[in-house]
């Protein structure tokens, strides 16, 4: 950010590659075509309302078959050896398709801190699928925000505390836990055997847990800087690639509308021949085509560890949460009734957008954040008379 | 000429580009050479607009190179024209010349229009016709090789400095409307032509009212077949929204960058509503441009599409909004106008007016080159293929309709 003109200079040294490789258009059609077989979208829905709320066979299809679940894991520690930007092509189709599945939470989040501690340990079997990780932080954490102290470790090792609303911990195998040490330092442990208690969440495809630990032992992963640092990576990378997630959501939102107002007939035309109709869908169009270009930016950043990433992140998070949560509310109001009827998916779509633009930090947060990134700095406090 | 592509090279590729672009620089050191001087050697080595045919600016080469040529002209602080001045020749004057002109007609044209030497205007509305530009009345009536123009033209930008004009005309009456214009070129300094200033909101006359009276055009300067001018018009105007909106800026680059300057230097202007507004708005700054960089990686050999409409509608959105928050920002001083004295621009531009003039201006944005009504239109139509508007007026002779 020395350089360039302007705060967060001119962004980038290379042109940014804001397309789809043709590797990454083939990766997309394989993924949709599994998340259609294994996952259709009559059975997301009733899945939600089972006793088993996330999507294991799907999960290990993703793993064992395609080998998605490790794009961003080196070759040498069993991943495949793609990057961040594939991976961000798999959360378009995930979120396309509310699939109930941890690929977030241990592929982005928790995949993104164990590369940054050089883990080698844990990463195979998180590449592989074989093991979900999860990183325990409450899910509306945002990049940047303090360090977590709900959970301390004893000197031995030993966690105490809780962390609140953690996303993808239900089906976790291994968490990845910020605490305080006994000096009050920040460390990274990985633990097994947390106390998990589910909650009822808004995203019914995501449903979220409360933890506790009891005296846990954890595995020391980072400390100090290190620590930081790995769960700031993990939160930036997150909220970047969760832009991608909603960007998916966003486009089923306009695909399904589009083709439902085009064949529902009212006053004797299609309704959408109503230009009112028709405008809104436009404006649509534009904000999910903008969308996908701030997308794709903030995943090349992360992908190619551009010092822009932080900003770029900030501005997918602050764009993508209220474009995505705008269609999917639009969905709903253009299907008219059948979008509020809980029978048709449009419902699962609002609740994924809308929990989703309070994830890994609200818009506003992300606002708050760039101010400080771009150096547009608050108004001095005014004193209170 | 020492920089003309040598017969059988590969010219299309980034590294026979890069070098041909140090060649014209060694050649003409843009620092001690005058403007139009640099541009015309620019023309001649082809490195004007690179995938137009040799002869015509270009080389023939892939279109997709274009941004890599102008980033190494930039970068040696080459000259480049004052898009405010030269906008629609340059965005929709020189496509539709190329698309539709013959080589007589390029050959004439294309070059002193890319060194600035020649200013182009475009005769497209009348007060009758506006977004319903295939409504357009001014009549052209053949007589031997030529046609003899009589109408009105009104919102002329630049009429008063252009020495050409790209013009639409009504040749056959009897017609359903679309089928019966046709496309010509216009001398502004011919007998009959009559350029009058239309003062704009601004205070300003950047526009102006075209009088048209038995103006005579060579059939030379008919651009498409007779009664083919709504094609050649849909190319211009499809030209001129990407022209308007999608252009590759850096971070900062429009607008925003003015107002968050001000921000910057200005910390007892800051409150904490304003703050959100100018972070909004620079986040769908960066969207915009985001955008925009995305269209141009896409495009990179086609013709621009109807994505433009999309660039041009999010470019007057932002820029209004930006423009309002930055004389709310300025507070008491947004009170003020910098001169509301009639006056002529030969070279308009947003970022060099001041706020209350910006403010003002980009009211015209969502006007000028198709109200943003029409643009998301042409989106619910041609991009998301939603049903046409109900046409009443299809089928109809141009001279039976009601007006
Ligand atoms: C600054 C500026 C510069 C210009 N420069 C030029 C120039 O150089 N050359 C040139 O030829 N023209 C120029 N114009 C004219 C411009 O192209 C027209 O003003 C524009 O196309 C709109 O036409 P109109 O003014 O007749 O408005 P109208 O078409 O009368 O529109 C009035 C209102 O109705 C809406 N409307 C119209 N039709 C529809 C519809 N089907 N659906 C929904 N809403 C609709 C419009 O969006 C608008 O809000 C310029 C205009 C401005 C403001």
């Amino acid at each position: 950010m020395s350089t360039g003109r302007g705060p967060g200079g001119t962004g980038q040294r290379q042109p940014p590659d804001l397309g789809y490789s043709e590797v990454e258009q083939e990766l997309r059609a394989n993924v949709r075509a599994l998340v259609a077989a294994r996952s259709p979208q009559s059975a997301v829905l009733a899945r939600t309302e089972s006793a088993e709320p996330v999507d294991t066979g799907l999960w290990r299809a993703l793993g064992a078959e395609l080998g998605v679940t490790g794009l961003a894991v080196p070759e040498h520690l069993g991943g495949a050896g793609a990057g961040w930007r594939e991976t961000a092509v798999v959360l378009e189709e995930l979120g396309r398709a509310t699939a109930a599945v941890p690929y977030l939470g241990s592929c982005v989040l928790a995949t993104a801190a164990l590369l940054a501690v050089g883990d080698t340990e844990l990463l195979p079997g998180v590449a592989s699928g074989e093991r979900v990780a999860a990183l325990a932080v409450p899910f509306a954490t945002a990049p940047g925000a303090a360090f977590p102290v709900g959970v301390t470790a004893t000197g031995d090792g030993l966690l105490r505390g809780a962390v609140g609303r953690v996303a993808d911990a239900l089906t976790a195998d291994v968490l990845l836990v910020p605490a305080l040490t006994a000096e009050g330092s920040p460390g990274l442990w990985a633990v097994r055997g947390a106390a998990v208690d589910p909650l009822v969440s808004l995203d019914m495809t995501r449903p979220l847990a409360d933890l506790r630990f009891d005296g846990v032992p954890g595995r020391l992963l980072a400390r100090g800087p290190d620590a930081l640092a790995a769960l700031d990576a993990a939160l930036t990378t997150g909220a970047a690639l969760l832009a991608a997630e909603q960007l998916g959501v966003a486009e089923w939102a306009l695909e399904t509308t589009l083709g439902y107002v085009r064949t529902r007939h009212q006053f004797g035309r299609p309704v959408g021949s109503f230009q009112a109709v028709k405008h809104r869908l436009a404006d649509l169009w534009v904000a999910v085509t903008q969308l996908r270009a701030v997308a794709r930016y903030a995943a090349d950043t992360v992908a190619t560890g551009s010092p822009d990433a932080p900003v770029a992140a900030s501005v997918a998070q602050a764009f993508a949460s209220q474009v995505a949560v705008t269609a999917a509310e639009e969905a709903v109001q253009l299907h008219g009734g059948i979008g509020f009827t809980w029978e048709h998916p449009a419902h699962l779509y609002l609740k994924r957008a809308k929990s989703a633009s309070i994830a890994l930090g609200t818009a506003d947060r992300h606002r708050a954040r760039l101010a400080g990134l771009v150096d547009l700095p608050y108004p001095v406090q005014e004193q209170q008379a | 000429m020492s920089t003309a592509p040598p017969a059988g090279t590969p010219t299309g590729t980034p590294e026979y580009l890069r070098a041909a672009v140090q060649r014209l620089l060694a050649a003409h050191d843009p620092a001690h050479t005058p403007a139009a001087e640099f541009l015309g050697a620019r023309y001649d080595a082809g490195l004007a607009w690179i995938h137009f045919p040799v002869g015509s600016g270009g080389l023939g080469a892939p279109r997709a190179l274009q941004q890599l040529v102008n980033d190494e002209f930039t970068a040696a602080g080459a000259p480049v024209l004052d898009s405010g001045r030269h906008g629609i020749g340059l965005g929709m004057a020189a496509p539709t010349l190329l698309a539709f002109g013959d080589e007589e007609i390029r050959r004439r044209f294309l070059r002193p229009l890319w060194t600035g030497e020649e200013v182009w205007c475009q005769l497209f509305s009348e007060p009758g016709a506006g977004s319903d530009l295939a409504a357009l009345a001014t009549r052209a009536v053949r007589d031997g090789d030529h046609w003899v123009v009589d109408g009105q033209k009104v919102w002329t930008s630049l009429a008063h400095e252009a020495q050409w004009a790209i013009l639409v005309t009504r040749t056959d009456p009897n017609v359903p409307k679309h089928r019966g214009m046709t496309y010509f070129i216009c001398d502004m300094t011919a007998p009959g032509v009559e350029v009058r200033p239309l003062r704009q909101a601004t205070g300003e006359a950047e526009f102006n009212e075209v009088f048209l009276t038995g103006v005579r055009i060579p059939d030379a300067h008919r651009l498409g077949a007779v009664g083919d001018g709504w094609r050649v018009a849909t190319t211009t105007l499809m030209n001129e929204r990407v022209a308007i909106g999608g252009h590759a800026e850096p971070r900062e680059g429009g607008l925003i960058g003015l107002l968050a300057g001000t921000w910057r230097e200005r910390p007892e202007l800051r409150t904490p509503g304003l703050h959100d507004a100018l972070l909004r708005l620079w986040v769908d700054a960066e969207a915009a441009r985001l955008t925009g960089e995305r269209l141009r990686q896409q495009l990179a050999a086609g013709q621009p599409g109807p994505e433009g409409s999309a660039a041009k509608l999010a470019f007057a959105r932002l820029n209004q909004q930006i423009s309002g928050l930055e004389l709310e920002l300025l507070g008491e001083e947004g009170l003020l106008y910098d001169d509301w004295t009639f006056r002529r621009p030969a070279s308009p531009s947003m970022l060099q007016g001041t706020p209350g003039y910006r403010y003002l201006r980009a009211k015209g944005n969502s006007i000028e080159g198709g109200t943003s009504e029409i643009l998301r239109g042409i989106i619910a139509e041609r991009v998301l293929g939603l049903p046409q508007e109900i046409r009443v007026d299809k089928d109809v002779a141009w001279k039976d309709l009601p007006r």
